[in-house]
């Protein structure tokens, strides 16, 4: 007996679609090869956190509405981001209170939506096709995905079949990274002293790439390192994992 | 309160803080002493996740029914002989212990350590009124030398190093040999003890704040690592415990679950040193104690709190782990915050106590990457209550114009995919052609906020979502 293939819609983010269209390719490599039948809706820009972070829950809501609306039909939604997929998964719900038939439609969407590497670990439990990475890696727990999804040793797990690839922790991998939305640039200052204590940590590892879940941490990572002129490369999981690593890193020259 | 609250100059305050490398030393040491206890202490006990859920639990419940408690508490201070007085705010208190005070005919009064005497201004209104407030925890008394507030609630002076201290000390205790050792904190700490001790002694009030009331008992309690809480409290005729209302729990059981949690939470003790319970004035037959025994409630907009989203703050245990674990109070330190609470706990409650509009930057001064939440011993969603108060900007229209548009714009364009799909084509193909082979951008127009300190990694070239429709895929 054949099961039918998982319908799974996949919410690229729109920090993916507009930097880093590769992670998005990825998902999809590491979904299909899962045995999913993977579809990215055309109508999907963002899950409306940047308005929900900044206290405007109407702005959160509509787009909120527009997610759900969007994804509902399919069987499992998939995101190549914690943030996205806290956002949907654990915030979604609360901007329905009071509106029992959005909430029980933002709940259903969000008991099925998952972060990339938790999808793969927790629900599909399946390994991905062999790959193979020579160098060292130190892996950053982005924030939400951490506190908010529980990411922690799924990607590492994931990671551990990579062959040649040796994963090294930092001190305090867990440390955030001083992204925070819209805070990179309201309080820049600060969150330029936060993210050198990480490429600070970064450093200490002696690794030659890091990576993360989340493309916000990896672009102001990224970002940190080029402007301090580091060689260390930095690229999301998935494109590690699918073995899309052909093309230049995050911020990296093209050749 | 005392110092003023500069919280409105945030961004101000955290840029001279960034500038300040002996600062920035001082907050590094919280990684290895504070942070690094917590993880151990935690890491120790095996219940410990579970003892957050009880304490949890039980400041839950006694908030549910914080009036029964509070009159249950007055009626056994009461029984036990002490005096209960009800401060609706700030003037309230500070009145309240004047007048005690000046009855007593006090000159000079010692204080243990209290975060709720600083968000009174107790100080400042005792010395305006001819009586001078000692502070004996050491912390305290550094920074009450360097007329400064406390940058830390749990450790006030963590922003100044041994070497400032011996200067200060060498500039107020004027009446010690110029020549003696003050370059390490032992030495520091012998002199402090040795000027402090006579203050005790000719103390004729002593104030404290209390980590606990316990309403069936009518105790309160405080812990202190020093034994200086028990010096104020037990050697003046007259007792003072200022204390606000959230601080009641129902039973002694409930103090021993929660005190389970505090120290840890707070410097990875499994206790702190001193623990002390006191009940009612001296009575017939105690070797020592106050003659008189007075408490202090403060509600200063904490009543306010109950029912409403900021209802679970009240929590708080004050134990600091939040401020210890955040990434913004580590880059910067307490006083940038410019409020009597600094980091996490202090930007929810901030608002709450002194008004949204003197408090605006707080809740915005956040990463919410959650990190707080993660340690408190309360679980107080923090994170949850910092947006709650960015709704309330923004409803109120405090939020920045500037935001508020670029926010409406990004609204629109996302509420349109087709729109949205065109801008961001553009967008994309824009940022990647200016990038040329660099793969990052050094300078971009609108983004001085970030290229100021990294370079902006340029986009691929196409969206995903062109790319895939390219390949024919929906």
């Amino acid at each position: 007996m054949t099961t039918p293939k998982p319908r799974v819609a996949l919410f690229v983010t729109c920090l993916v679609d507009f930097f880093r269209p590769t992670v998005g390719f990825s998902a999809v490599k590491l979904l299909e090869d899962a045995g999913c039948e993977v579809s990215v809706p055309a109508g999907q820009t963002c899950c409306g956190q940047p308005a929900y972070n900044s206290g405007d829950r109407a702005g959160a809501r509509a787009l909120a509405e527009q997610v759900i609306a969007l994804f509902e039909g399919f069987d499992q939604v998939v995101v190549p981001s914690g943030s996205c997929a806290g956002m949907i998964k654990t915030h979604y719900p609360d901007l329905f209170s009071g509106e029992p038939n959005w909430r029980l439609r933002a709940e259903a969407l969000a008991d099925k939506t998952h972060e990339l590497t938790s999808f793969l670990v927790d629900v599909l439990g399946v390994a991905p096709l062999p790959v193979t990475f020579e160098g060292t890696a130190t892996y950053h727990d982005s924030c939400s995905g951490l506190r908010e999804l529980g990411v922690k040793d799924q990607p590492r797990r994931l990671l551990s079949a990579v062959d040649g690839l040796t994963i090294k922790e930092m001190h305090d991998p867990e440390a955030c990274c001083g992204f925070g939305g819209a805070f990179c640039v309201k309080y820049d200052e600060i969150s330029n002293a936060i993210v050198d204590r990480k490429v600070a940590d970064v450093r200490t590892t002696g690794a030659e790439l890091l990576l993360a879940g989340d493309l916000g941490c990896l672009l102001n990572i990224a970002g940190k390192l080029k402007r301090e002129g580091s060689s260390v490369e930095v690229r999301h999981v998935a494109e590690v994992l699918a073995g899309m690593t052909n093309g230049p890193a995050i911020g990296e020259t093209r050749k | 309160m005392s110092g003023g609250l500069t919280s409105l100059s945030f961004p101000k305050n955290a840029h001279a803080a960034l500038a300040n490398p002996p600062l920035l030393k001082a907050i590094a040491h919280i990684e290895e002493t504070l942070v690094s206890g917590r993880r151990r202490a935690a890491e120790a006990l095996p219940e410990f996740e579970a003892l957050r859920d009880a304490g949890r639990d039980i400041k839950a419940h006694t908030l549910a029914h914080l009036d029964l408690y509070l009159e249950a508490f007055e009626r056994k201070v009461v029984e036990a002989g002490g005096f209960v007085h009800w401060a609706a705010d700030a003037a309230d208190a500070n009145r309240i212990i004047l007048d005690i005070c000046q009855k007593a005919g006090a000159r000079r009064v010692t204080k243990g350590k209290s975060m709720i005497t600083e968000e009174v201004g107790l100080n400042a209104y005792l010395q305006a009124n001819g009586i001078a407030p000692v502070e004996t925890d050491l912390g305290e008394y550094i920074i009450q030398l360097r007329g400064e507030t406390p940058s830390h609630i749990i450790a006030p002076a963590v922003h100044v190093n041994k070497e400032q201290v011996a200067a200060d000390f060498r500039r107020v205790h004027t009446d010690l040999d110029p020549k003696r050792n003050l370059d390490e904190p032992t030495s520091l700490l012998a002199e402090a003890r040795g000027v402090l001790r006579e203050r005790f002694l000719s103390a004729d009030v002593g104030i404290t704040g209390a980590n606990f009331l316990v309403a069936e008992t009518g105790s309160t309690v405080i812990v202190t690592n020093e034994g200086n809480g028990d010096l104020t409290q037990i050697l003046p005729k007259t007792h003072i415990v200022l204390a606000s209302i959230e601080k009641v729990v129902p039973t002694l059981e409930d103090v021993a679950t929660i005190m389970r949690l505090l120290a840890r939470s707070a410097t990875g003790q499994e206790m702190s040193v001193y623990t002390t319970f006191s009940t009612g004035p001296r009575r017939a037959g105690d070797p020592d104690g106050p003659e008189a025994f007075h408490v202090v409630l403060l509600d200063n907009g904490r009543s306010a709190m109950l029912g409403s989203e900021f209802e679970d703050m009240l929590r708080c245990i004050r134990c600091g782990a939040c401020i210890n674990h955040c990434p913004v109070y580590r880059s910067v330190g307490g006083h940038a915050y410019g409020s009597v609470y600094p980091g996490p706990m202090g930007s929810v409650l901030t608002p709450s106590l002194q008004g949204l509009e003197k408090s605006a930057h707080l809740a915005n001064a956040s990463t919410l990457c959650g990190r707080c939440e993660s340690v408190c011993p309360m679980r107080i969603p923090l994170p949850k209550m910092l947006r709650h108060w960015r709704e309330k900007e923004f409803e109120r229209h405090l939020t920045p114009k500037k935001a508020r548009f670029g926010l409406a714009a990004w609204r629109f364009l996302a509420a349109r995919p087709r729109l949205y799909g065109l801008a961001t084509r553009l967008g994309a193909w824009g940022l990647a052609r200016l990038a040329g082979r660099d793969g990052a951008l050094r300078q971009v127009p609108l983004a001085g906020g970030w290229t100021r300190w990294r370079d902006l990694p340029a986009p691929e070239g196409g969206t995903f979502r062109t790319e895939w429709a390219k390949r024919g895929r929906k």
